[in-house]
């Protein structure tokens, strides 16, 4: 028939069923991946803040994207308001959906009260990163910390998100620490709240 | 000397592995591939790079998969291509490939894959139509066979993202490198 077999069939992905969220890939797939998206990324810079926004912005994506799916899927739609109410999601929901456990913990800062932190002894994304000498206190955690921030920023808690490498006495790997600095106004709202 | 065992099943290999939540696998090269976007701005070069990083990722991932898949020498070229589909895929993606339209020289053949776990979420604006999604993909077959002596040219056929009913990459051996010894480690 003229005209038949080249119609195209573009399937609207609102259209297709979401995934559960179940399905797997190796750990190596991911960690070659995130290699080449640091190693692109070096190249794109010249110094290691420059790297670690980056970084950042690439997670920041990643965060976006993941708050919208979990509070559809593991939240009924609803999306938390209060501040520690969207750091537990972090620490818990969205932990375990994308490193497949809890954080190890989430503390307040003790000398900011602006100030929140939640601590990893290893990494997913460190895993197979060794940080050369002359890059100093870079940590690919920066991603992470992006992700972080992109939840939080998209569920109107604007931060600052950093990623730390803290020394364990007894240890050889630092754990690494997500430092959430919140904007002024968030805290404000939240004490109208009371 | 370990018990000689043979190529252990794709299933079993997978399950011998440590996996991560395919999500964050398809949410993080989504984010390489609109930061791609972002800097290169021709599609093109985005394709490029995509297959470059593939290459890069196929060149260091061969030697995790013949080290932990204890499959043996290939006999020919249709061997490997069954090796890739069936171990190589799911090792990696947990997904399987079919392998298909051999031409007559056995050179040339086709993966077709039902599941590809680079695009879930993913719809290609207008503004993208020329982009190859999948191009870290062929990348990656490319970068591994070289690394056991096989020089392919890899190009997408049928991309769902485009419309098209299945995810299918061909695959045309060009040159079978002899392997050469002493290998030198300077150069």
């Amino acid at each position: 028939m003229i005209g038949v077999g080249k119609a195209k069939q573009y399937a609207n992905v609102l259209d297709k069923p979401l995934s559960r969220g179940r399905q797997e890939v190796s750990l190596s797939a991911f960690a070659f991946l995130f290699s080449e998206l640091v190693q692109y990324n070096q190249t794109q810079v010249d110094n290691i803040a420059e790297l670690e926004r980056r970084l950042e912005d690439a997670g920041y994506a990643v965060g976006a994207r993941v708050l919208e799916l979990l509070c559809h899927r593991e939240k009924g739609n609803r999306r938390e308001t209060r501040l520690l109410g969207i750091l537990s999601f972090i620490h818990s929901t969205v932990w375990k959906v994308l490193f497949g456990k809890v954080a190890d913990s989430l503390e307040k800062g003790t000398e900011h009260e602006d100030e929140y932190m939640i601590s990893e002894k290893e990494l997913l994304v460190n895993r197979f990163i060794s940080v050369p000498k002359d890059m100093g206190a870079f940590n690919c955690g920066a991603f992470v910390a992006g992700i972080v921030r992109g939840v939080l920023e998209n569920a109107g808690f604007p931060a600052v998100v950093t990623a730390h490498f803290v020394p364990i006495e007894g240890q050889q790997r630092p754990r690494t620490t997500i430092l959430i600095k919140f904007a002024e106004e968030v805290l404000q709202r939240e004490a109208r709240f009371g | 000397m370990p018990p000689a065992t043979g190529p252990k099943s794709g299933d079993a290999l997978f399950a011998s592995v440590d996996r991560v939540n395919a999500e964050l696998f398809t949410l993080t090269y989504g984010a390489i591939v609109r930061q791609l976007l972002t800097d290169l701005e021709e599609v093109e070069e985005v394709n490029k790079q995509l297959d470059q990083m593939g290459y890069n990722i196929g060149t260091r991932l061969v030697d995790e998969f013949l080290a932990k898949s204890n499959v043996s020498r290939c006999v020919d070229f249709k061997e490997t291509a069954d090796v890739i589909a069936k171990l190589g895929f799911k090792m990696f993606l947990g997904v399987t490939a079919t392998v298909t339209n051999w031409d007559a020289e056995g050179t040339s053949c086709s993966f077709v894959l039902e599941d590809n776990p680079l695009v879930d979420f993913v719809e290609l604006p207008d503004t993208c139509q020329g982009l190859q999604y999948c191009n870290v993909l062929s990348g990656v077959i490319r970068g591994a066979l070289e690394m056991v002596s096989m020089k392919t040219e890899v190009t997408w056929v049928r991309d769902m993202l485009r419309g098209d009913d299945a995810y299918e990459m061909r695959v045309k051996l060009t040159k079978q490198v002899p392997e050469e010894y002493p290998y030198k480690d300077d150069d």
